[in-house]
C-alpha cells in the first residue's frame, strides 16, 4: 500500500499538535527552573547579581555624565553617589574635591588622553535623570532582592521627574519581592509624605518599618542601624508637626540609641521638652 | 599611485561583495531598534542607553570588519597564487602593501559612514538635537584609530601562519590597549621591579588606541574636542600607521612568496 507524505505530514503534525496540548499543562511541573518568576534568573542564575551590580554601577556612571573612577583609581570603592543622593546628601566643595580621582597628569600621555576623555564633575540635572533609569529597571530584574535599586529608582522618579506614580509602584514591586524590607518602607513613607501629602499613610509604613527593624536579628539590627535612625527621626518629626510632642519625644529617644550624632537629637528632645512642660496646647498643625 | 588605487579598488569591491558588513550592520540595526523599542517607566525621552549600546555596536562592528577583511588580504592573494600575476604586473611590493591598506582603510570608512548615518537618524529622532560636529569627531577620530589597526594586522598577516591567528592576536591586543592601555602607567606603578620598569616601557611604547575613543562625549553630550587636540591626534595615528606600514613592507619584501 502507498501512502502519500503529505498525509504523513499532516498525520504527524496533527499528532505532535495533539501531544503538545495534553503535556505543556504537565510539563510546566516537571522542571525547578519553571519556579524562577523572571526570565533573567533562569538564565544566569546567581551569576545574575553579578550583571545587577554592574548595571547599578551604570546607573551611578550616567548619574555622573561619565566622570567616574575605573577599577584601576582611587575612589573606586566608595559608596554609590546615587545612594547618597536618595538618602538627601548634598554634594560639599570638599566631596568635590575627593571625588578627584584623576590628580595631576602623571605624564605627557596622561595628560594628552584627557583631551578626550571626561574630565569635569558633573551631575545630571534638569530631568536629564531619567537617563540613570534603564540600568535601575535592569538591575530589579536581574536581582529583585537588591534594594537599594528601589530605593534609588523611586527617589530619583518622585524628587527629580515628579513621577510619584511609577515611583509607587516601583516601590510596591520592590516590596512584594522583599516583603521584610524597611528601607523600601521608608522610602514609601517618603513618597506618602513629600508627593502625595498623605502622613496617616507614611506614618503606617514607617511605623511598619520599626516593626519590621525590631523583628531583625541583633547582628543585623546592628549593622542596619541607620535606617532605624532615619525612620524614627522622621516619624519624630511627623509627631511634631501634627503637635504629638510626648509621641515625637518618643521617637527621637528610640532614634538616639543608634543615631551617629545623639547630642543634636537631645537638643531637638530638650526643645520638644519646654514645649511639654510649658504646657502647649497640643493643636494638629496643617502639615502642608 | 593609480596601481595603489587599484589595488584598494580591488579591495573596496571585495568588501561590498562579502556578506560581512550587511549581516554586522543588520545585526547592529536590529539590536538598537530593538533596545529603543523598550519602554521605561513610560517615559519616551530616555536616550543614552541607547546611544551607548549602537556606538558600542558600531564600535564592536567596525573593529571586526577592519581585522578580518585585513587579516585575509596577503595571505588570500598566496593561497590563491594570485600575488605573483599581480606582481609581475608589475606592482611592487610596497604598492600591494599600500593598495591592501588603503582599500581596508577606504572600505572601513565606507562602513563607518554607513553606521554613523543610522546612529544620527535614530538618535536624532529621539531626543531631536543633531550634534553633527561631535559625530564627526567622533567618526573621524574612529576611522584614524583604524588606521593603525589596519597597518598593524597587514603586520600581522606577513608575520603570522593564518589569517584566523592575526585576527584572534590583533582583536587581543586592540581590546587589551582599549581597556586598559591608559590605566596601564598606574597598574604599573603598583608592581615590584621588574614588572614595574616592564609596563612603564610598555605604557610609553605601545600605541594609545584610547584617545581614539570618543564615545562618552557623544552618550553624555559633551563639548567638541578642541581641533588642536584633535589634529595632534591625527597626526599621532599617522605615525604609527606608517610606522607599521613600513615593518609590513620590510617583512614582506623579504618574505619568500613560494612557500
Amino acid at each position: 500500500m502507498k501512502i502519500s507524505p503529505l498525509l504523513v505530514l499532516t498525520a504527524l503534525l496533527a499528532l505532535a499538535f495533539a501531544l503538545a496540548t495534553g503535556l505543556a499543562s504537565r510539563a510546566e511541573g516537571w522542571s525547578a527552573r519553571t519556579k524562577s518568576d523572571n526570565v533573567f534568573g533562569m538564565m544566569f542564575g546567581d551569576g545574575r547579581k553579578l550583571f545587577a551590580n554592574h548595571f547599578f554601577t551604570m546607573a551611578d556612571v550616567y548619574f555622573h555624565s561619565g566622570y567616574y573612577p575605573s577599577v584601576f583609581d582611587k575612589h573606586a570603592e566608595e559608596q554609590k553617589e546615587i545612594i547618597s543622593a536618595s538618602h538627601g546628601k548634598k554634594e560639599t566643595e570638599e566631596d568635590e574635591k575627593n571625588e578627584d580621582f584623576l590628580g595631576k597628569p602623571k605624564d605627557w600621555i596622561d595628560a594628552f588622553g584627557r583631551h578626550f576623555r571626561i574630565t569635569q564633575h558633573t551631575h545630571l540635572e534638569s530631568h536629564n535623570e531619567r537617563e540613570i533609569l534603564p540600568w535601575l529597571r535592569l538591575a530589579a530584574d536581574l536581582d529583585p532582592q537588591k534594594i537599594e535599586t528601589y530605593t534609588v529608582g523611586a527617589f530619583f522618579l518622585r524628587e527629580h521627574l515628579g513621577r510619584t506614580q511609577e515611583a509607587e509602584a516601583f516601590l510596591r514591586e520592590g516590596l512584594r519581592n522583599n516583603p521584610d524590607s524597611c528601607e523600601i518602607l521608608f522610602e514609601l513613607g517618603r513618597l506618602y509624605r513629600d508627593g502625595l501629602h498623605d502622613t496617616t499613610r507614611a506614618r503606617n509604613v514607617w511605623e511598619l518599618g520599626v516593626r519590621k527593624y525590631l523583628l531583625r536579628s541583633p547582628e543585623q539590627q546592628k549593622e542596619d542601624s541607620m535606617i532605624l535612625d532615619e525612620l524614627a527621626v522622621n516619624l519624630a518629626r511627623l509627631e511634631e508637626d501634627a503637635g504629638n510632642y510626648g509621641q515625637a519625644i518618643n521617637w527621637f529617644h528610640l532614634a538616639q540609641k543608634v543615631s551617629p550624632n545623639p547630642g543634636a537629637l537631645q537638643k531637638q528632645i530638650d526643645d520638644l521638652q519646654k514645649k511639654l512642660d510649658a504646657g502647649i496646647p497640643v493643636v494638629p498643625q496643617k502639615l502642608f | 599611485m593609480n596601481k595603489i588605487i587599484a589595488v584598494a579598488g580591488v579591495v573596496i569591491k571585495e568588501l561590498y561583495r562579502r556578506k560581512d558588513f550587511y549581516v554586522l550592520f543588520v545585526l547592529t540595526a536590529l539590536l538598537t531598534v530593538a533596545a529603543g523599542a523598550v519602554n521605561f517607566f513610560h517615559d519616551e525621552k530616555i536616550v543614552r542607553y541607547v546611544k551607548d549600546i549602537c556606538l558600542l555596536l558600531i564600535w564592536v562592528s567596525a573593529l571586526v570588519i577592519a581585522i578580518v577583511t585585513t587579516a585575509r588580504q596577503i595571505p588570500a592573494e598566496r593561497e590563491a597564487r594570485t600575488i605573483f600575476p599581480l606582481l609581475a604586473k608589475p606592482v611592487s611590493r610596497a604598492q600591494v602593501i599600500a593598495g591592501k591598506f588603503l582599500g581596508c582603510w577606504l572600505a572601513t570608512g565606507v562602513a563607518l559612514v554607513v553606521f554613523y548615518f543610522f546612529f544620527a537618524i535614530i538618535t536624532g529622532s529621539r531626543e531631536q538635537i543633531w550634534p553633527v560636529g561631535m559625530y564627526l569627531q567622533a567618526m573621524w577620530l574612529q576611522w584614524a584609530m583604524l588606521a593603525i589597526v589596519i597597518a598593524m594586522v597587514l603586520l600581522g598577516s606577513i608575520y603570522f601562519a593564518a589569517p584566523s591567528s592575526t585576527s584572534t592576536i590583533s582583536f587581543i591586543v586592540v581590546v587589551g590597549i582599549l581597556g586598559i592601555g591608559s590605566h596601564l602607567k598606574t597598574i604599573a606603578l603598583q608592581q615590584a621591579e621588574p614588572m614595574q620598569f616592564i609596563l612603564t616601557v610598555i605604557y610609553f611604547v605601545m600605541p594609545h588606541l584610547e584617545w581614539f575613543d570618543l564615545r562618552d562625549f557623544v552618550v553624555y553630550d559633551q563639548t567638541l574636542v578642541s581641533w588642536m587636540a584633535l589634529a595632534l591626534a591625527t597626526g599621532y595615528a599617522v605615525v604609527w600607521t606608517g610606522f607599521f606600514l613600513f615593518l609590513a613592507w620590510l617583512g614582506f619584501s623579504r618574505k619568500n612568496l613560494t612557500t
